[in-house]
């Protein structure tokens, strides 16, 4: 395949106008007349309303209205209408149908105002009493209480067993066994969530949505609100991150909706700061991983048990306990995933959601079992390597971890690492490594392309760009196609009167939205060469599309490239302003499913913990991944650093701290919720081993958002275990926890 | 706890601003911060909200050419003073040295904190502090990026940091 365009590393082609400040975000469209609506949380975690009082606040003129379950509005009356894409199993939580609170910072009612400050301070005017009921948001102390996570969700996967766990563990001449926790963490990307909706009439309405799917914001009102989709549009050209938190539609969504329609007018919804901690989450999960092995370091048992909370409506699940029996080819497996139903909101992907989780398990678990061993840990990895999928019985599609093994050891100078000093003061090194897994995942995805006959071409896919690097891929991909410059390739996304995208996330955008691309420009390709053969005395008569190339605005037979014409020679000479083609990529499941198609990465980390303190800092990582082909170097390895710095986050800054006897988490501000500020974050870098995979899609893409992070909680954590000889085993890990006797 | 009653609403106070190099003279009330002014008000959305409570940095602006959050400032205070946010750093279409050295460093993903990131950046520069890549890091942790593009940040600020210096 050429690579004109393909495997630059390209500038961010909307880097020009997020430098300006000219990209506009959700909350920035301009709409006439628009009203501000002032969300009101519940501060109870369970119970009901009483009595809500909006006398006082609807007496300050410029205050509209004030909408809360009182108010007598109609919408669908069955919970299908309020499932949307990423709806796990359950009743969905429906705002405002009634007035029971069933969980703390529940969306309790809705100020609507003329202005945002008068909307804020009217929502203190409002009184609230509740009638409380007891609630139970203790994961720890409930963990007797769980159940199997059942039903089907894109992407989620049975844990599976082989052999006999226990018998091979009894037998085994090392065993360890160890239990790990990590608290609930909150996206937070910096764009607040926020959705304005601009009134026409009573039919009809145009949204913008903070989402990651503008398809499933679109489906989701109209099926709550009984509305045509012909009549909804929802537009999400840009998005200031999301991580997850856009994978559903969000209460501000409902909100705004719902106000638009009661008072007919334009309203805007945006969440604060402290509301950003009010819905989903990455739940808060307990887990057990034991490891029985032979001296010589070959395992042959394991067992992974995971418990995770969910809420009292939904049944969340996620892969958490599946990647043990995928690594590693150990003949006893046993996983188990349940989960703990608590007076939460529903938790909600959040970037590489149960593989950063269950990987940071594991990978601590490996690391114990080589200081058993007296191994050295990335010896332990390649001694239990497996090249097939043991849990699927299949091969991989491509599988180049040993590589990464390689090059990133090599690189990192893991054979002459820092050696550990036992003593009780002052500055200590430390090294520790990690695998990570991920899966190539994809969905069918339709794509439109316009080819003008100035030879600008128009790609369009209700698709997102969360900051991933969406719109550069779409633009190089059809670049290379038709042999044109990426300057002339518009990338058009987040609006629903664009062909199906489903929701951006699991990493399997580049690979679905990218075949997309390719599959429509090659109808283009086809159509071009039709009209050519059409020309007067055409070399292209009868020509295979596999018999010319596209380059430099030329068609070109590919046995004699001087046989050639423009493709503007053909639009003039054919007489047509513009071809038009849609198509739908679907993924090859024939070819597929005789294969495993994961990503994978091996994590390389030193530490700095000062003794005297407890501070860790991470000094150095180096990451190798195997996801494919890397479309854009540029854009790519800022996928793997930011994933990377998720990744130390999770190992010694996030917590989304739940106090169990409020049943609220009380941390929910940028002061208390600790992220990696500049300061925290010092040298990464990144080793793309590139695999040429034939089976996973035709551009042989596997997807980078989560394949940066899930390997570096467990090599951060193994680190300053390598460093200080204490092992950690709940996350973050903090100073109050490394000074903690055992 | 509720106020029992809404208290009169303070009334607005005409004020002039100087955005980008244009005059802004509108009328605000003494609760309305700089950055909502700018927002919801004047519509220059260009900065950008993140948290409301000076703990984010994606508000920042250059208020006399000083960096501040423009979230912990009210309008009502910045009567005749010289604002300049992100969409006042280029001249024309000619980018400003750090807007180019973020691009080219891929320095931002979603591009929601990168306004406030360059125009910290601008003030950090003028400021004359930073020495070195920690000191660059130190004093850019008032901006949070949560797509995580801390070292190519740095990296397009040292950049311009090194080039000014050979040039001056």
């Amino acid at each position: 395949m050429p690579t004109k365009h393909i495997g630059q590393p390209y500038d961010r082609s909307d880097a020009r106008d997020k430098v300006l400040g000219r990209a506009t975000y959700t909350a920035e469209h301009l709409v006439p007349d628009l009203l501000h609506g002032h969300v009101i949380s519940s501060k109870i975690a369970c119970g009901r309303i009483t009595h809500l009082n909006t006398d006082h606040a609807l007496k300050i003129p410029g205050v509209i209205a004030v909408l809360s379950h009182k108010t007598d509005f109609k919408t669908a009356r069955f919970d299908l209408s309020y499932k949307d894409m990423d709806s796990p199993p359950g009743s969905p939580f429906r705002p405002f149908s009634t007035p029971e609170v069933k969980f703390a910072m529940q969306p309790i009612a809705l100020v609507v105002a003329e202005s945002t400050e008068l909307a804020r301070y009217a929502a203190r005017l409002v009184e609230v009493t509740y009638e409380v009921d007891p609630h139970n948001t203790d994961l720890m102390g409930s963990l007797s209480e769980s159940k199997a996570g059942k039903g089907l969700r894109a992407g989620v996967e049975s844990p599976s067993n082989r052999g006999d766990f226990r018998a091979a563990y009894n037998k085994s001449e090392v065993q360890t066994s160890s239990d790990y926790l990590h608290p609930s963490q909150h996206h937070n990307p910096m764009e607040m969530h926020a959705s304005i909706v601009h009134y026409h009439d009573e039919k009809s309405l145009t949204i913008y949505d903070k989402t990651q799917g503008v398809k499933n914001s679109q489906h989701y009102v109209t099926m709550a609100f009984g509305l045509r989709k012909k009549n909804v549009r929802v537009l999400s050209p840009f998005v200031g991150g999301a991580f997850g938190s856009g994978l559903r539609p969000q209460y501000q969504l409902f909100l705004a909706t719902l106000a638009a329609l009661e008072l007919k007018r334009s309203v805007k919804v945006q969440l604060t700061r402290p509301q950003m901690f009010s819905f989903g989450h990455r739940p808060k999960t307990h887990q057990t991983v034991s490891l029985g092995a032979s001296r010589d370091g070959k395992i042959n048992a394991i067992f992974h048990h995971a418990v995770g909370e969910t809420s009292r409506f939904e049944d969340y699940i996620e892969n958490v306990a599946t990647w043990a029996a995928k690594l590693y080819d150990a003949e006893n497996v046993e996983q188990q995933y349940r989960i703990v139903p608590l007076d939460t909101y529903t938790p909600l992907d959040m970037r590489a959601p149960g593989g950063a989780s269950g990987l940071y398990a594991l990978e601590c678990a490996m690391d114990e079992l080589a200081t058993e061993l007296k191994m050295d840990p990335l010896d332990l990895r390649l001694k239990n390597y497996s090249e097939e999928d043991p849990s699927a019985g299949k091969p991989f599609s491509s599988k180049a971890l040993k590589e990464c093994f390689a090059q990133g050891s090599t690189r990192f100078g893991w054979d002459s690492r820092h050696q550990r000093t036992d003593t009780p003061y002052g500055k200590h090194r430390g090294s520790g490594m990690a695998t990570g897994i991920w899966d190539a995942l994809q969905f069918p995805t339709r794509a439109a392309a316009t080819l003008a006959s100035d030879l600008k071409l128009e790609i369009r896919i209700a698709t997102a760009d969360i900051g991933t690097g969406t719109y550069t891929i779409m633009k190089q991909i059809a670049a290379e196609e038709l042999g044109l410059p990426t300057e002339s390739v518009d990338a058009k996304l987040g609006d629903t009167d664009f062909p199906f995208a489903f929701i951006q996330g699991g990493s399997a955008t580049a690979a679905s939205v990218g075949s997309a691309v390719r599959k429509a420009c090659r109808k283009v390709q086809k159509q071009l060469l039709k009209e050519a053969g059409k020309m007067k005395n055409s070399p292209f008569q009868h020509a295979d599309i596999d018999d010319v190339v596209f380059e430099d605005g030329l068609l070109k037979r590919k046995d004699d490239p001087q046989m050639q014409t423009s493709l503007k020679q053909i639009f003039a000479d054919r007489d047509i302003d513009q071809i038009d083609k849609k198509c739908t990529w679907t993924p090859n499941l024939l070819k597929q499913r005789k294969y495993s198609m994961n990503t994978h990465s091996a994590v390389f980390v030193e530490v700095e913990v000062d003794a005297d303190v407890g501070f860790v800092s991470v000094e150095r990582v180096v990451v190798a991944v195997a996801a494919g082909r890397i479309l854009n170097p540029k854009t790519a390895r800022s996928q793997i650093l930011g994933g990377v710095v998720w990744g130390i986050s999770m190992a010694l800054h996030e917590e989304s701290y739940m106090d169990n006897s409020l049943g609220r988490f009380i941390n929910h501000d940028f002061a208390n919720y600790h992220i990696p500020v500049n300061a925290d974050i010092k040298d990464i870098e990144v080793i793309f081993v590139e695999e040429d995979d034939t089976v996973v899609n035709p551009l042989g893409v596997k997807g980078l958002g989560e394949i940066g992070l899930v390997g570096v909680p467990a090599a951060v954590a193994n680190a300053v275990f390598d460093a200080t000889g204490k092992r950690v085993r709940e996350l973050p890990i903090t100073p109050d926890k490394l000074f903690a006797e055992p | 706890m509720p106020e029992t009653s809404g208290s009169p609403l303070p009334e607005p106070i005409p004020i002039t601003l100087k955005i980008n190099g244009s005059s802004h003279s509108i009328e605000v009330r003494p609760w309305s911060t700089l950055l909502d002014v700018l927002r919801d008000h004047i519509h220059l959305t260009d900065t950008k909200i993140g948290c409301d409570h000076g703990q984010c940095g994606a508000c920042t602006i250059l208020l006399n050419g000083q960096r501040i959050n423009s979230c912990l400032s009210l309008a009502v205070m910045h009567n005749g003073d010289e604002i300049t946010t992100i969409g006042g750093i280029a001249d024309c279409e000619n980018l400003h040295p750090l807007q180019q050295a973020f691009i080219k460093h891929d320095a931002l993903q979603c591009g929601y904190c990168t306004p406030g990131q360059i125009c910290s950046a601008i003030g950090l520069v003028s400021e004359g502090h930073a020495k070195s890549r920690e000191d660059i890091r130190e004093l850019m942790s008032g901006n949070l990026c949560r797509c995580g593009a801390y070292t190519n940040i740095v990296d397009a600020i040292e950049e311009v940091m090194r080039s000014e210096s050979s040039t001056t």
